[in-house]
């Protein structure tokens, strides 16, 4: 058996999802979205702010998705890009006192040049090999934050503390509802540019790479073209989403980013469904509240519990949310015939 | 008729005079998290990730919690303690903080451990007002009441343990040449600082400096470098791994400077043993706290208190581990402050109380190391004693030392 051969007959690293499956329907759309909306006015600052990290950690785990559901690629760097667009926010913030909404299309610029840059070595490794490689981007970050040549801008291991904006034009509300608010216009605005983009020509490319890279060349699709350009966008969206988390957080350091940042995201990923985008909140929302669970359940074997609890969704809903999504929509339609 | 009656008011009013300015004096003050019967006391720790073993710490404090809940509280108050693993990780620990003050509503934050973690919540905690009491770390940064009035240190810092070795070997040994091998962190620069401070105008003794990262498989060649500066003095400012190559190095390529190693590494367990007894006699360093598997404690008042303690309300905690008689420790000086406050429980009384204490000794401090603090110094512990290793054990010498550069 030859090469060519080989590669045509193995099984594409994801399954092949189809475009429109990728999103959810206009109803279910509106509802979720007013949910998001009102809920802060009637609950507890606290709360605001996990939901404003549930927002931001969705991103990240959407432009995951992008990569992994819509190309095909593995990441396991994503928390290399989210430092950086961290760092780029929080540097450019407390160093040239740079307006903070200012910070996430400059962060998201530089992440986009990083992943797309890094996209190119990639380009000759496929598969593991790949998550390999985007692995030991995840290890090295930390480190290179820690670097006594960058500690003039990055605070070294001591990090920086970030200033958290207060609500512009006198709005009566509190900086964690504003940043709530202002976090949810930009998880919206990444969420249809996300969609518009897989449903655009470069998301048929992206697909079609995915689904059997040699076809798609055949077809006249640039290869090399695209996948890098899959590795920018999913870079440059973790990039503001990093950068985003750093003005809710209120400060970064190196430890922030570790590599258990990478896999929480590329866990939130499967648990939300490979290549389904809506499920990247529900996967966020498993990385975030799942471990407090578990923690309720046992201080001693908080890390047992979770696995346990991981398991549990891995051997019974193996496609994640989106498994239970579909049930859900068979069970309404079966019920409106009825 | 008239006047009895009159003086029957006068009476009257007088009584209630007096009752009700001794209410007003005994007047019971509560911020969110205390009550008449219950004292909310939050914390975080790394119960799992990297600094996991740390996560023995929260529950010998919550099994000393529980003890003074048995023996009836605190002025009649039980204490309910919350704690919250963060992993070792910022971002977490500002969750879980957040949870602590705004949902579990919390009187006090205590004894949060990690400087990266500390770092992340300390401007938050400020801006509410929340005391960060007794934070587990080691920076020296936590000692700045003028900027952050609700942040308060516990351990000796880097910099008052480097200041006793600096005025150690001023003493000892004035015309030494200091060779120092450093972590390229923060722990390791604080230290540094602290070591050129101490030595002040005599920091010229200094001869070579090396900096190590903890990614380096081995520090071999940097030790081979600074004996090639044919220094005399060996200062080792490391982690229990790097510590004990150092000692395996020195004994290997021969070479005898007067070898002090950070309380950091001081552990017999894993330090000493791993690098072998005969490598290590002699090497010098600090302590403040008795040290579980020294039997030269075993008939201590205080450490048969804390071996009692253990026995009866932690019987899975190891009295050989350093974080048992820490937990032990820090817990006991939170009693104190809160016994202290009475029924003034306010969190600005907390701090206030906290910034007043006089000559506290814990059962795990060793003697004579006392705990004090002003509102001008946020710093508890600031002494230790030298030791020396010596068979298989390290032996206190000389006198109580205070880090403060002052006296």
């Amino acid at each position: 058996m030859s090469a060519v051969e080989e590669v045509v007959t193995e099984h594409p690293a994801v399954e092949a999802v189809p475009k429109r499956a990728m999103t959810l329907g206009y109803g279910t759309s509106l509802v979720v979205l007013a949910l998001l909306v009102i809920t802060p006015m009637f609950v507890k600052n606290f709360i605001i702010f996990q939901m404003t990290m549930l927002l931001i950690y969705g991103t990240a785990v959407l432009a995951l998705n992008i990569l992994t559901g819509g190309s095909g690629q593995f990441s396991l760097g994503q928390s290399a890009f989210y430092a950086i667009g961290a760092y780029t926010s929080a540097i450019l913030m407390e160093q040239y006192n740079v307006n903070y909404a200012l910070t996430l299309p400059i962060a998201g610029i530089l992440c986009f040049a990083a992943g797309f840059l890094f996209g190119q070595p990639a380009l000759r490794l496929s598969g593991v090999y790949l998550a390999l490689a985007t692995f030991a981007l995840a290890t090295a970050m930390p480190q290179l934050l820690k670097l006594g040549f960058f500690e003039k801008w990055t605070g070294g291991v001591q990090g920086l503390v970030v200033t958290k904006p207060d609500a512009p034009f006198g709005l009566p509300m509190s900086q964690d509802m504003w940043l709530y608010y202002f976090t949810l216009v930009i998880t919206i605005a990444i969420y249809i540019f996300s969609v518009n983009l897989l449903r655009s020509r470069s998301g048929r490319a992206f697909m079609a790479i995915r689904d059997n890279e040699i076809a798609a060349s055949a077809m006249g699709i640039d290869v090399a073209l695209y996948k890098t350009l899959a590795f920018g966008v999913s870079a440059g969206i973790t990039g503001v989403a990093g950068g985003l988390g750093a003005i809710a957080v209120q400060f970064v350091a190196p430890d922030s980013y570790t590599i258990t940042l990478a896999i929480s995201l590329f866990l939130g990923m499967v648990v939300g469904g490979v290549g389904w985008l809506p499920g990247s909140i529900v996967g966020a929302a498993f990385i975030i509240f799942v471990p407090n669970i578990a923690e309720g359940v046992s201080k001693g074997l908080s890390g047992a519990v979770f696995g346990v609890l991981l398991f549990l969704v891995i051997f019974l809903v193996p496609h994640g949310a989106r498994q239970v999504a579909l049930v859900g929509q068979q069970l309404a339609s079966k019920f409106r015939k009825n | 008729m008239r006047s009895s009656q009159h003086l029957c008011i006068a009476a009257l009013a007088a009584a209630l005079m007096a009752f009700t300015s001794g209410s007003a004096l005994a007047q019971k003050r509560y911020d969110t998290g205390a009550s008449d019967t219950e004292i909310k006391v939050g914390n975080i720790m790394p119960y799992s990730g990297p600094a996991s073993a740390y996560g023995v710490i929260g529950k010998t404090q919550e099994a000393y919690f529980n003890k003074i809940n048995a023996e009836g509280g605190i002025n009649g108050r039980k204490i309910k303690f919350i704690s919250y693993d963060d992993g070792y990780s910022p971002p977490k620990a500002v969750e879980q903080v957040r949870k602590l003050v705004e949902s579990d509503e919390v009187l006090v934050v205590f004894n949060p451990l990690g400087t990266p973690s500390n770092t992340a919540i300390q401007k938050y905690l400020n801006g509410k007002k929340v005391p960060q009491l007794f934070v587990a770390t080691g920076a020296t940064k936590w000692n700045d009441p003028k900027n952050f009035p609700w942040t308060m240190g516990w351990q000796p810092s880097y910099q008052s343990e480097a200041h006793i070795y600096a005025k150690y070997l001023i003493k000892e040994k004035p015309d030494g040449k200091i060779a120092i091998l450093y972590q390229n962190d923060d722990f390791g620069k604080d230290y540094l600082k602290g070591l050129k401070d101490g030595l002040g105008p005599k920091d010229s003794m200094i001869i070579a400096e090396e900096s190590y990262e903890t990614s380096e498989p081995s520090i071999d060649n940097h030790i081979v470098k600074l004996k090639a500066s044919s220094a005399d003095v060996f200062i080792s400012i490391t982690t229990p791994k790097f510590a004990a190559q150092a000692i395996k190095k020195l004994a290997e390529i021969d070479w005898h400077p007067v070898h002090i190693v950070s309380n950091v590494s001081a552990s017999v367990g894993g330090v000493i043993k791993p690098a072998g007894f005969e490598n290590a006699q002699g090497i010098l360093s600090a302590a403040y706290a008795k040290d579980g598997a020294d039997p030269q404690w075993d008939n201590d008042p205080g450490m048969k208190r804390f071996f009692e303690f253990l026995a009866k309300y932690y019987p899975d905690g190891n009295r050989l581990d350093g974080s048992t008689v820490y937990g032990y420790g820090v817990a006991q000086t939170l009693v104190k402050v809160l016994q202290m406050c009475g029924d003034d429980l306010t969190r600005a009384n907390v701090m206030k109380q906290a910034a007043s204490l006089k000559d506290f000794e814990p059962d795990t401090l060793l003697p004579g190391i006392k705990i004090n603090t002003s509102p001008t110094d946020f710093a508890p512990i600031e002494q230790l004693q030298m030791m020396r290793f010596k068979g298989e054990k390290w032996d206190l010498f000389g006198d109580i030392m205070s880090g403060d550069l002052s006296n």
